[in-house]
């Protein structure tokens, strides 16, 4: 098995088998973080670039922590302390820090589509820590790799998520990489945040929480941002919560053995009570700590393949994309040579254990 | 000085003539048709249209000429050189400039830069509300006064019915049309994409049909009570195209014209988040493609405008959400019409009509026939040409164009303005006849 892309932008046109090996990669490094000495040589030598133009704490410390485990150098750039505050273009922002040479550029945008511009520059790996409500392919990923811990593969697993769809990459990605997997996926949520264009992803729709939950397996819940309500999606906090607050009441239409998951940050009594948060179900550190694990596997697979097509040479990105580079830039990534990562390179435990 | 353009094949759909017909020109006006060779003896200027069709110039009744405030994207004379070569000699500009034409000496200024440019005829659109904000009313009266053909907000729907029907009532007085650009901003919302199940897959905020269908529909409804002239500008949407075909059977004074990128592209060409695929009103799917089609078959559709758009490489390489909406569109108007033509969608004829005279008589021009007696205004284009679309080598100051690298067929090889030739691409100058 290779796992070829050359960015990784998110979820979507990954096959099964390469999830699975992002997956096994991921859980191969796990055991890096129980050690007394939790860094590895791996990437020593290489610089990773966390360009954050929105706030986060999870995914940005993951994603350094991740780096530095491996023996990467990590940059961390947020928007607001950057040049962004002097008007300067995310393009230009990436041509700067690609002057740089940095082994791959980790980006979190909140427009979607940004990390693909910046892979348009075809200068270094772009890795997708969240764009817009587009997709949180890493989110996914270790999202994946709890359900699999707790529930085994995830093929033939009802899994339910839960709230705003609509605004969700966390859900965008989730849905991909489960259905992918083989995994049946209940969207719930308010009609307002649940569009009909859903059904097209071969997953079910639910507008009522306790029959949306019912033999479930695992539960996602979805941070519900509370600009949404003057926006009139919904009524009010309090009535979104009454419909949708997952409560120790709804989680007994779900199967005995259930997992719950949230992706951070939560609104306790919004989408998730603190008792079913912080109860025996809950696996919501669980998905942090295996953050780390993917975010490692992720920054491994794509810092150690060769690219003799990216432009490296000295100034190589002051070149301007032409008008026709999506298709240039489709075109190279179909035509990109297969490469195995090289085996020695790998820590302890083997691939797939 | 005469000048023959002989041995093409005319087509002049207000005279019902498609023949292989000499022309005879002098002093910029169509002075005689004739059968090939019948003006052998005149002594005169000879340009050889063998294998081309020869048609009235191309009049393009929804442009974005930017000049005056944003001529780093496009100005009267950049976008002039961009109609021509498009085989455009007139092009009616819009009003969303910097400072706004809402009164006369704006609209005199675009007169005056057309007239010293000197290319194709520029005809400004006077603004319908004062500084496009849709609350007041312009000063249609002194626009129309300075050469403003049609009233228009384009792209600031009018959100206010009232002003709307105010508009279309005292624009009546000017027999002037009204053209719109339907889109409730409550429904689309800041969106920069068709709603659909590509906007969803994308993360990117949509626009629904209905924001465009449901002012369609209103303003029909005020054209009934108004008697006023309605044309929709860049109709997208099935629905919207049935609406029009109602009203019309109806007897309403409504018209519509469509984009080519409209009937050419679906929204999936915003796949990969193509900036240069963000328009408005957006890409819709197929199902309205086909219904465009169909609308431009049965006549619902009177015109094929281009919307042209330009926008500077540094408003379209950023952000999806932040990208500048609009494309270009003067050069491949007539080879993407020329694509239906091939495909059996319309014929030539009709193809030619709803690029001359149909835009000719909404907006009152004396243009888009070759009748005897109008001004030599003309297009020479090759059917069969086939060319790749290079952006860079326009003219236009702006390369916004969604059709970057397509393989084009048919190709302008002449225009002329008021018996001027105002650009050439034979193969060389005067080919042997």
């Amino acid at each position: 098995m290779t796992f070829t892309p050359r960015h990784f932008l998110g979820i979507e046109g990954l096959s099964r088998d390469e999830l699975l090996f992002v997956l096994n990669t991921a859980e191969s490094f796990r055991e890096i973080s129980e050690r007394e000495v939790k860094k590895v040589p791996t990437l020593r030598g290489k610089t990773i670039i966390n360009l954050f133009y929105e706030s986060s704490t999870r995914t940005r410390s993951s994603f350094e922590i991740a780096a530095k485990r491996l023996s990467a150098d990590a940059i961390n750039i947020s928007a607001a302390t950057s040049s962004v505050n002097k008007g300067e273009t995310l393009m230009d922002t990436a041509r700067n820090l690609c002057a740089m040479r940095p082994a791959a550029i980790v980006i979190r945008h909140p427009a979607s589509g940004a990390p693909h511009l910046l892979a348009r520059l075809n200068h270094c790996p772009v890795i997708n820590a969240g764009d817009g409500t587009h997709e949180h392919p890493t989110q996914a990923l270790l999202d994946v790799m709890t359900i699999r811990e707790h529930l085994g593969e995830v093929g033939g697993k009802t899994i339910a998520i839960v709230g705003d769809i609509l605004h969700s990459r966390v859900a965008r990605s989730n849905i991909l990489a489960l259905t992918t997997l083989g995994a049946q996926v209940r969207l719930i949520g308010p009609p307002t945040l649940l569009p009909p264009e859903f059904s097209r992803w071969g997953v079910e729709r639910h507008t009522d929480l306790r029959a949306g939950l019912a033999g479930v397996d695992a539960i996602m819940m979805l941070r519900l941002q509370r600009e949404r309500q003057t926006r009139n999606f919904f009524p009010s906090l309090g009535e979104y919560a009454r419909r949708f607050c997952l409560t120790v009441e709804a989680l007994k239409e779900a199967k005995p053995n259930v997992i719950i998951l949230h992706p951070g940050p939560m609104n306790r009594g919004v989408e998730i009570d603190s008792r079913v948060a912080d109860g025996p179900y809950s696996v919501i550190l669980e998905q942090v700590t295996n953050g780390v694990a993917v975010r490692m596997a992720v920054l491994y697979l794509l810092t150690t393949q060769e690219r003799p097509d990216m432009q490296t040479e000295p100034g190589a990105c002051d070149e301007r994309p032409q008008p026709d580079s999506f298709e240039a830039t489709q075109d190279r990534q179909k035509n990109r040579p297969p490469r195995q990562p090289e085996p020695f390179l790998l820590p302890k435990r083997a691939v797939g254990q | 000085m005469h000048i023959v353009v002989q041995n093409g094949t005319v087509i002049d759909p207000a005279n019902r003539l498609e023949a292989d017909l000499d022309l005879l020109i002098e002093e910029g006006v169509i002075r005689e048709l004739g059968r090939p060779g019948s003006f052998a003896s005149v002594e005169a200027q000879r340009i050889d249209a063998s294998g081309c069709v020869v048609a009235p110039g191309l009049i393009d009744m929804h442009v974005h000429l930017r000049e005056p405030g944003y001529e780093y994207k496009e100005t009267v004379l950049t976008g002039a050189q961009a109609a021509v070569a498009g085989g455009f000699t007139a092009v009616a500009c819009m009003a969303n400039t910097n400072p706004v034409n809402d009164n006369g000496a704006v609209t005199r200024f675009m007169v005056e830069q057309a007239r010293s440019a000197g290319l194709a005829r520029v005809f400004p659109i006077g603004a319908l509300s004062k500084g496009l904000h849709g609350e007041e009313l312009a000063e249609i009266g002194e626009m129309v006064e300075a050469g403003a053909v049609a009233i228009s907000d384009d792209g600031r729907p009018v959100m206010d019915a009232n002003l709307m029907r105010r508009a279309l009532e005292y624009c009546s007085m000017f027999d002037v049309p009204i053209s719109v650009h339907e889109e409730d901003l409550h429904l689309s919302a800041g969106g920069g994409m068709n709603e659909g199940p590509t906007s969803v897959r994308l993360g990117i905020r949509g626009v629904p049909s209905v924001a465009e269908e449901i002012m369609v529909a209103r303003d029909i409804a005020l054209a009934r009570l108004t008697d006023g002239r309605l044309h929709i500008a860049h109709i997208s949407t099935r629905r919207a195209v049935d609406l029009v075909r109602q009203a019309k059977a109806e007897g309403l004074a409504v018209t519509a014209e469509v984009a080519p990128h409209h009937f050419t592209l679906t929204e999936a060409a915003v796949e990969g988040y193509n900036t240069n695929a963000k328009m408005s009103p957006p890409l819709r799917l197929a199902a309205d493609v086909a219904a465009l089609k169909e609308g431009l078959r049965d006549g619902t559709i009177d015109a094929i405008a281009t919307d042209h758009a330009p926008h500077h490489r540094d408003e379209k390489e950023v952000e999806f959400d932040q990208a500048a909406h609009g494309v270009t569109g003067l050069e491949t108007a007539l080879p993407l019409t020329l694509h239906l033509v091939q495909d059996g969608e319309i014929s030539l004829s009709e193809a030619v009509r709803k690029l001359t005279i149909n835009p000719a008589r909404i907006l009152g021009l004396p243009y888009g026939t070759l009748a005897v007696g109008r001004p030599a205004d003309l297009t020479i284009f090759d059917t069969r040409a086939s060319w790749w679309l290079e952006p860079l080598a326009s003219p236009s100051r702006s390369q916004n164009t969604p059709f970057a690298g397509w393989e084009l067929t048919g190709k302008v090889r002449l225009t002329m303005v008021e018996g001027r030739v105002v650009y050439d691409d034979r193969e060389q100058e005067g080919q042997p006849a």
